[in-house]
């Protein structure tokens, strides 16, 4: 099952490095290129090493009539980087998303594990302002309107 | 100290929506100041499944009064337990209030719940999902025990054909029948001879849905029970749930589920002492849209890349290993047990002539009120979006609503009175699909709405087929071109050529259904097309290349916030006095609008 082995890997290290797909190839007996076949055809599987804290910017149908583009766009102003890149000081990564399932909310912004709802553009810096130099958040951070 | 509470259960809404809106916190609030009255063994406060009504959260109801308090606060916990559970006071200001600024103390008289019927959704709010024994008191569980004590899986088959039930996660072909096929295909693979599978679908890829989502977070032993129905029906002794990875809490609540089955003899061997052995896995999607089709599915379950294989052979003859499948959506198979315990007519008494009973849809967008609906099938999309949902936000003007997601298209504001069924549906270019009805105001842009499906389905097109790998993309730059402003009349007919070869071309339903949303804007919106095209115009104003922002000097009173927001430094103007925007320099990223609180800044 390479499928299984590539989640697995992934959920443990956050990221799949070129030695951990080796290392599945080999153990289940399979090409590289398989290995890399299936796990670049989903998603979910990631290349490159995640920052401290995750930026998961929803461009589901919902969010998107409600003007998400515009709102990754402030992230990646913000940011400086792209969607799918890490900042320099491994502080923050960006991500796209389709739907996080709570589209009454849109446009949704996921940090880490906390949702932020209704996000406006000109939150933008403020929300990221509360998770730089914080460790990864493990309790939540209520999000509401007038928040960000 | 007599503390005599006239409440004894507080539901509060515990789905992945209104946690996010800090429905956790409110809950941990309640059984605080619950517990500083020493109220805590007299009131239960039950996590349930979803309200539907999102917009409100987080809200939670009162019983057995039912009050239903909206956007509810943690700092709220207190006042509830004082002034409502001990004093009988209801308290106002976290009532509903409805257009007319009325304040409800109930669902009773709210528009939003009127029109609907919850009938697959009768126990998501009610029940607590992770208590099996919630389950078992509202009739759960008695389906299969009938089923296995009374009836032959033909008959289970039979029952479910004459309700009428029809597939739910898009196609719309009858269940009953489904069953059936895959009961009488042999299953003469040559390592896994004799063997047969079910399969639940909750792939739920459409990027705008959470339908699926809800329903198994909030009854998950409906549609594990639908699930085993469906198996005995068909012969199998396996199940599978393909989930998506991204719904991290269904995937906890089924995996919760199936456990309890198995301790209360509900999966295993022999179960219920009928002879029965059945067993269910997950197995989790990794987020490819293509997936939810059901031959990639069984790519993706066998654990390879998700390539959709040609039909025939049908999963129905040879599926999961090459042996026969049932593919079943996930509120296809929770409406299996009511209609095996009740009889047919429980499904077939709602609905129209062909299409049975009631759906659940994802109703978002520009509405007032956004959330998860059940309606019967059959209702005009004008009580959807006008009664259900309250209207379109800020008084503006409905353009057009988007059904089905992907595969499916938009519906115009001329056809707003079109039942909602699946052959209108088809009619109208349209489809049932898995549920999600997104709708858009003035505010939106058909061409935009075309051009971000196309590039959904884009990514997602796994590249088998040539129509759909390059077709897909080339549609996209002729998109794209028109919404820079450097469209050509021979544009539109371009689209309509390769739309046509890769509906032709392709093999799955994918690519078969990928020109959609561009077809039915192309028919229902070809003026805004051209506008785009021949005068260089974005009427909904979306579209980057062609728009322009100014400032309205008579509205403006030189508040700076929008020329602090401009991440351009481009606007200009000294406090006090009307700015103005250096056009050369404005990347139209929007943030002055999103700043402006005088409603001063104009986009044209
Ligand atoms: C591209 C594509 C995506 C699909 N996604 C889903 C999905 O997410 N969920 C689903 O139930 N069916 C999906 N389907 C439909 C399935 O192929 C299949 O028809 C369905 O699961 C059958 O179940 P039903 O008869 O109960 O509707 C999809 C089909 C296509 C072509
Ligand atoms: S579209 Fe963004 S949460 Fe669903």
């Amino acid at each position: 099952m390479v499928l299984a082995a590539l989640q697995a890997v992934q959920d443990a290290h956050g990221y799949l490095s070129p030695e951990s797909v080796q290392a599945i190839a080999e153990y289940l007996g399979v090409s590289q290129n398989e290995a890399y076949g299936v796990a670049s055809f989903y998603a979910q599987f990631k290349f490159i090493r995640p920052g401290r804290h995750a930026v998961k910017v929803c461009q589901g149908t919902a969010c998107h009539v409600r003007r998400s583009d515009l709102v990754l766009e402030a992230f990646e102003r913000e940011l400086g980087i792209e969607n799918g890149q890490t900042t320099a000081d491994g502080e923050f990564s960006l991500e796209r998303v389709a739907c996080f399932g709570c589209c009454a909310l849109a446009p949704v912004v996921v940090v880490d594990e906390d949702v932020h709802a209704r996000v406006r553009m000109t939150g933008v810096k403020r929300l990221l302002k509360k998770y730089t130099g914080t460790g990864r958040s493990s309790e939540k951070l209520v999000a509401s309107e007038s928040d960000n | 100290m007599d503390n005599h509470p006239l409440i004894n259960c507080i539901a509060v809404c515990s789905d992945s929506g209104c946690l996010s809106g800090g429905g956790e916190a409110v809950r941990t609030a309640l059984v605080a100041a619950l517990e500083r009255k020493g109220l805590a063994q007299q009131v239960e406060v039950r996590a349930t499944g979803c309200f539907g009504f999102c917009e409100q959260g987080p809200i939670i109801i009162t019983r057995p009064d039912q009050t239903f308090y909206v956007r509810v606060k943690p700092q709220d916990a207190d006042a509830i337990v004082t002034q409502h559970i001990l004093g009988g006071k209801i308290i106002d200001r976290l009532l509903y209030r409805d257009a007319a600024g009325v304040k409800l103390p109930t669902t009773e008289g709210m528009g939003f719940y009127a029109k609907q019927r919850r009938r697959i959704l009768r126990r998501v709010g009610e029940i607590d999902p992770e208590q099996i024994d919630h389950y078992l008191a509202t009739d759960g569980y008695r389906a299969l025990e009938k089923a296995l004590k009374t009836m032959t899986p033909e008959s289970v088959a039979d029952e479910v054909e004459r309700s009428g039930l029809r597939g739910r996660g898009g196609a719309g072909f009858p269940t009953g029948r489904k069953w059936r096929m895959a009961r009488i295909a042999p299953s003469n693979s040559k390592e896994m001879a004799g063997r047969k599978f079910v399969i639940c679908n909750a792939d739920e890829g459409d990027p705008g849905a959470f339908m699926n989502r809800s329903l198994l977070e909030g009854d998950p032993h409906a549609v594990l029970e639908g699930l085993i129905l469906a198996g005995y029906a068909v012969g199998a002794q396996q199940g599978y749930v393909y989930i998506r990875a991204e719904y991290p809490r269904a995937v906890r609540k089924i995996e919760k589920a199936i456990r309890q089955a198995y301790e209360r003899g509900f999966l295993g061997k022999n179960i219920l002492a009928s002879g029965f052995d059945f067993d269910v896995e997950t197995r989790l999607g990794a987020g490819a849209f293509v997936c939810g089709e059901e031959t990639a599915l069984l790519q993706s379950i066998e654990g390879r890349r998700g390539n959709p294989t040609p039909r025939p052979p049908f999963p129905a003859q040879k599926g999961l290993w090459g042996c026969p499948t049932t593919i079943n959506n996930v509120e296809t198979l929770a409406n299996a047990a009511p209609i095996v315990l009740y009889g047919a007519d429980w499904l077939n008494s709602t609905g129209t002539e062909t299409s049975k009973g009631t759906k659940t849809f994802a109703l978002a967008g520009k509405v007032r009120n956004t959330g998860l609906i059940e309606v019967p099938l059959g209702i005009s999309l004008r009580e959807v979006i006008y009664e259900i949902g309250g209207g379109i936000q800020n008084d503006k003007t409905f353009k057009l609503v988007q059904i089905g997601g992907p595969s499916g298209g938009c519906v115009p504001a001329e056809h707003i009175d079109k039942p909602l069924d699946y052959e209108s549906l088809r009619a109208l270019g349209a489809m049932v699909g898995s549920g999600g009805l997104v709708v858009m105001d003035e505010d939106n842009c058909a061409v935009d709405v075309a051009h971000y499906f196309l590039s959904f389905i884009q990514a997602e097109s796994c590249g088998k087929c040539p129509p759909c790998r390059l077709g897909t993309l080339q549609m996209l730059h002729i998109l794209d071109r028109i919404r820079q402003g450097e469209g050509e009349a021979e544009d539109l007919n371009r689209l309509l050529t390769l739309a046509d070869a890769i509906q032709k071309g392709s093999l799955c339903g994918l690519g078969q259904t990928a020109p959609n949303p561009v077809l039915t804007t192309l028919r229902y919106f070809r003026h805004e097309y051209e506008a785009h095209v021949i005068e260089k115009r974005c009427p909904g104003r979306v579209c980057k290349s062609l728009i322009t922002y100014s400032v309205q000097s008579d509205r403006c009173n030189g508040c700076t916030l929008c020329a602090r927001a401009c991440p351009a430094e481009a606007i200009l103007g000294d406090l006090k006095q009307p700015h103005s925007i250096v056009i050369e320099k404005c990347l139209r990223c929007g943030a002055c609008l999103d700043a402006c609180n005088r409603d001063a800044i104009l986009v044209n």
